[in-house]
């Protein structure tokens, strides 16, 4: 009898957990953010129990179609045919923009170059532009480095910077942010891109014009949230309309004030 | 009955050997058989990713485009209909990204059902539009000309020195700069590897006394315990910035960091096993010699090391092997730019290194997923090669005996 009993409780309790159980799948940008929210999720509401994992964008959103994850954590938009794919397999999905992280793009402290036009960008990652003396700098290669094809990043970088033009083949790529700053910092004449959220004093950052060169703004969190530097990207989520019982309270909770007082801890740009 | 159940039990045992036996050597061959069904499914698909097709409007001339030209075309490198042997006028591209700038959202339908008619209009009226889009929304009185691109091709393949595996609408997939990029790290990995490894295995065979050997035997395989990413680190942080000093290169991610890092790595199999092969020398070979009044250095240059040829040279490839398939430490320092490699001083792209950061976000099934299942089967025909050479050599070092 006593058996039974303890038998019975382990079932209730197993499906209890098994119900507030939620995985977020997906972006290795949003990652940190993820984890340190589910954190203090877990910590306020005892008894739940979030798990997050990395992969990258792609991986969350095809985890989304095979029903694998709760929440697919995005650091770009769904695409057309990630859309079709979902629609194809019957499964309705919300949106939802979570934080925003602004690119930086760094060059070596000892560089003259300070600011660069988009065009300019576009023509040193597509290797039209071979040396700092076309930009102003002094005669010196340019080294261009950029984060491994599976990054969201690099494709971010690719659609906002680059026109959707390709990379040059000549382009180092790295297989973390960490190792294109540490690249940066011991190259003369390198070039890279990094989250805001990972600058540091070891390089200098360049700053942007998106029109032309009238104006050129640096990286920073209120020139991001005030739209006036251009390379901003949002971070989404998105889940199963299906699911959205289940989600809303950790979506919500990201979304209140104190999830958002995380974001900008974890140096990503909160909503307001 | 104690007898009998001895009995069993050997059988039982015996039962177990032979299935664990035979259940390792159908995983591997599964394994191959997964790596070469992924692998090849890439030469019966088109370069054009998910299912794409490249639709113009009927009256263009241009019947046929190659994946390096739908490239150039993309990085508007070509933009002139041309270009391409078409009439002289501007392409104008569109995807499916693209959509929202033509119709809204109403128009298309909350499920794209009408998507395909739209696609169809937009193809017949709009003369030197290139559109590509799935070729489920492709519609049956098709107003627009379907153009023909080359399925993937194995002499494109290896003999291609483009990789783009992630260029849309058509990937570039040529292999040639990552094999020649992975062989010339580990050729020149073994070539530092091997005098300081033989010198090391001589010495600890011949030369050194019991407790130096004592010391030294454990660091040596320590060596190879150290995780490969921590290998990769050290490079990356210490030989990266000597090298980028000691050439005053633009950039110190180059072939020859990947060659030191993976010379260092290679170290203890090539120092274990030439040491083994050196201590196979039979004591009445080395006690003759000795005999005859050479001495220790006559020794082991004129009857130790011809002894033991085979065993070195056997050493030396499974090191080549170890080099070739290492990829944790190579992606950290060799700065993984796919060009052709021409000198040391430059980066290069491995293939081990491609597999490993680009599988990830690769789609499953995808043109890009079946590729990097190529480069296996390409990494795994070398390797291959490389252990049917090592038992050629090992064989012959028996017949001499």
């Amino acid at each position: 009898m006593k058996k039974l009993i303890v038998f019975a409780v382990a079932i209730c309790f197993s499906t209890v957990m098994s119900a507030q159980k939620i995985v977020i799948k997906g972006s290795d940008t949003v990652l940190p953010l993820s984890q340190k929210e589910a954190e203090t999720y877990m910590k306020k509401n005892a008894g739940k129990s979030v798990t997050v994992v990395g992969g990258g964008s792609g991986v969350g959103i095809s985890a989304l179609l095979d029903n694998s994850t709760d929440i697919a954590m995005s650091s770009r938009k769904i695409k057309m045919d990630e859309r079709m794919k979902l629609q194809d397999a019957g499964r309705a999905f919300k949106e939802v923009i979570i934080a925003n992280d602004a690119l930086s793009v760094i060059v070596n402290p000892t560089n003259k170059v300070g600011k660069l036009t988009r065009e300019q960008l576009e023509g040193i990652f597509t290797g039209k532009i071979k040396n700092w003396k076309e930009v102003g700098g002094d005669d010196m290669q340019i080294i261009v480095y950029s984060r491994e094809t599976s990054s969201g990043t690099y494709e971010f970088f690719k659609e906002h910077v680059m026109n959707r033009k390709n990379y040059a083949s000549s382009v180092l790529n790295m297989p973390a942010t960490g190792a294109i700053i540490q690249s940066v910092s011991q190259t003369k004449g390198a070039i890279g891109y990094v989250g805001l959220a990972y600058m540091n004093k070891e390089v200098k950052d360049i700053a942007v014009s998106y029109d032309k060169g009238k104006t050129y703004v640096n990286a920073s969190v209120e020139a991001a949230r005030n739209k006036t530097y251009p390379i901003v990207r949002p971070l989404y989520y998105y889940y199963p309309t299906s699911k959205e019982a289940s989600v809303k309270t950790f979506i919500d909770y990201v979304l209140s004030p104190e999830g958002q007082e995380i974001v900008n801890k974890v140096g990503y740009i909160s909503l307001k | 009955m104690k007898r009998k159940f001895k009995q069993f039990t050997e059988k039982l045992i015996e039962g177990l050997l032979l299935i664990s036996g035979s259940l390792t050597s159908i995983t591997v061959l599964l394994i191959v058989i997964f790596l070469f069904k992924e692998g090849l499914g890439l030469f019966t698909t088109s370069p054009m990713e998910n299912k794409n097709v490249i639709v113009v409007n009927k009256l263009n001339p241009v019947e046929h485009l190659t994946a390096g030209q739908i490239k150039k075309i993309f990085d508007q490198e070509i933009t002139n209909w041309k270009d391409l042997g078409g009439k002289n006028d501007t392409i104008l591209l569109f995807t499916i990204n693209d959509l929202s700038n033509y119709f809204s959202e109403e128009e298309i339908g909350e499920n794209f059902e009408y998507l395909p008619e739209k696609l169809n209009s937009i193809v017949d009226s709009i003369p030197n539009l290139l559109a590509v889009y799935t070729d489920k929304y492709l519609v049956k009185e098709l107003k627009g000309k379907i153009v023909k691109v080359d399925k993937n091709n194995i002499p494109d393949f290896i003999l291609g020195r483009e990789w783009f595996p992630t260029a849309e609408p058509a990937v570039q997939l040529g292999v040639l700069p990552l094999i020649l990029g992975t062989l010339l790290v580990s050729i020149f990995a073994i070539l530092f590897a091997l005098p300081i490894g033989i010198a090391t295995s001589i010495y600890m065979a011949e030369v050194a006394n019991e407790r130096v050997r004592k010391i030294l035997k454990p660091i040596i395989e320590l060596l190879a315990g150290i995780p490969s990413v921590v290998y990769g680190f050290f490079g990356l942080i210490v030989i990266v910035p000597l090298i980028h000093d000691t050439f005053n290169l633009p950039v110190g991610e180059t072939a020859l960091a990947g060659s030191i890092v993976l010379a260092i790595m290679a170290l203890p199999t090539i120092i274990t096993v030439s040491e083994d092969a050196i201590r196979n020398t039979p004591r009445s070979m080395k006690e003759a010699s000795l005999a005859l009044g050479a001495n220790r250095w006559q020794t082991i240059h004129r009857v130790v090391l011809p002894y033991s040829m085979s065993g070195i040279t056997a050493a030396a490839i499974l090191g080549i092997g170890r080099a070739i398939g290492e990829t944790m430490a190579v992606l950290m320092v060799t700065g993984n730019a796919a060009v052709m490699p021409h000198s040391l001083l430059q980066p290069v792209r491995t293939i081990p290194a491609t597999i490993a950061a680009e599988l990830g976000e690769a789609p499953q099934g995808g043109v890009h997923y079946q590729a990097l299942f190529a480069l296996g089967c390409i990494l795994f025909i070398l390797t291959l090669l490389i252990n049917i050479w090592v038992e050629y050599v090992s064989s012959k070092q028996k017949f001499k005996k």
